[in-house]
């Protein structure tokens, strides 16, 4: 009885924690389908393109990186991040350069205020819905158990 | 006897209502996504449309020449105390097509436009002009979408409402039509004439 509930309780909590993980680490994922070459005097420079189009987010697409996507407008931006991190801009700079134009879209880890609470929340609301639903489950198991064996 | 041993008799009342949960979250959740829906269809919300993070500002500073002369660079478009819409276009643009002839209304009408030929050959957008009208009050010729860029265009048609002031008070994404113009420009309650 107990040992299904600690299943039952792990199951829950992998794939609660699974999901909003995956959400994002899919932005993450890098692919090299019809981007552009470019060439990098610093692979420093190279680590940091393919962090960035990785993290910003193509404002044509509904769930696309700028590394996955085939719009015009991500090709552009990809060419502008190029040139942004051959001007030495550093990270910030170009963070700030894509949401001053793009707005807080284009960012995959947007900031944290009234507009986008709701996208911080929801993912810590549901791991401690998880939790809760566990502690249910086991503790009322654990009841279940003691009555039976009396 | 504890109450999950004996199921038949005291648990069996709360466990049937229990059964409908899944029932009710359907209901709710249907009913969520059926207002979204009807939202959409009205056009009141498009999850495609993003805000544009240059309303209250004024237009990034550009330096482009326009589309009748390819040896003249501009940096400013006289708005003459009067509200005015930048259309962004090109004649690769399908629904810029459909768009048009209500852009050719509205100047008939004295609503000041200035055109941005966005990513655009310039033979090509002088002869579209030169036969579906020409609405336009002068046209940026914006050949590598740098402007376009750093308005923040992500595709066309995208219309962008300026006051008298040259500030930015609204952006359109896709086909400006009659509806569009009255039920979100024309509130906005500038001094078109």
């Amino acid at each position: 009885m107990m040992l299904r509930a600690y299943f039952i309780a792990a199951v829950l909590l992998l794939s609660l924690t699974g999901l909003t993980s995956a959400a994002y680490s899919s932005g993450l994922v890098n692919s090299d389908s019809a981007n552009e070459l470019k060439v990098f005097s610093d692979p420093e420079m190279r680590q940091r393109y393919y962090g960035l189009i990785a993290e910003l987010r193509c404002p044509k697409c509904q769930n696309q990186n700028l590394a996955d996507s085939d719009a015009p407008i991500a090709t552009d931006l990809r060419n502008e991040l190029y040139l942004l991190i051959n001007d030495n801009y550093s990270d910030t700079d170009i963070l700030e350069f894509m949401e001053s134009r793009y707005g807080e879209f284009v960012l995959y880890s947007p900031p944290v205020n009234s507009v986008t609470a709701v996208l911080w929340i929801i993912p810590a609301g549901l791991v401690l819905l998880g939790f809760a639903i566990v502690a249910f489950i086991v503790l009322r198991n654990q009841e279940s158990d003691e009555t039976n064996n009396v | 006897m504890s109450k999950s041993s004996t199921p038949k008799s005291s648990t069996s009342k709360p466990s049937r209502i229990k059964l409908f949960i899944p029932l009710f979250v359907f209901a709710l959740l249907a009913l969520v996504f059926l207002q979204l829906e009807k939202r959409m269809i009205s056009g009141d919300y498009d999850p495609s449309m993003l805000p544009s993070a240059l309303i209250g500002k004024p237009l990034p500073a550009f330096s482009l020449t326009t589309l009748d002369n390819a040896d003249l660079a501009i940096d400013a478009i006289d708005l003459n105390n009067k509200a005015a819409l930048i259309n962004v276009w090109a004649t690769w643009c399908v629904s810029c097509r459909v768009e048009h002839a209500y852009l050719n209304t509205l100047a008939e009408n004295g609503i000041t436009i200035f055109g941005l030929n966005y990513k655009d050959d310039r033979q090509k957008a002088n002869q579209w002009l030169a036969r579906l009208g020409n609405p336009y009050q002068l046209n940026l010729f914006d050949v590598d979408g740098k402007l376009g860029l750093n308005m923040g265009v992500y595709g066309a048609p995208e219309t962008y409402v300026l006051d008298a002031n040259g500030i930015v008070r609204y952006r359109h994404v896709g086909v400006v039509d009659n509806k569009v113009w009255q039920s979100k420009i024309l509130p906005l309650g500038l001094n078109w004439q």
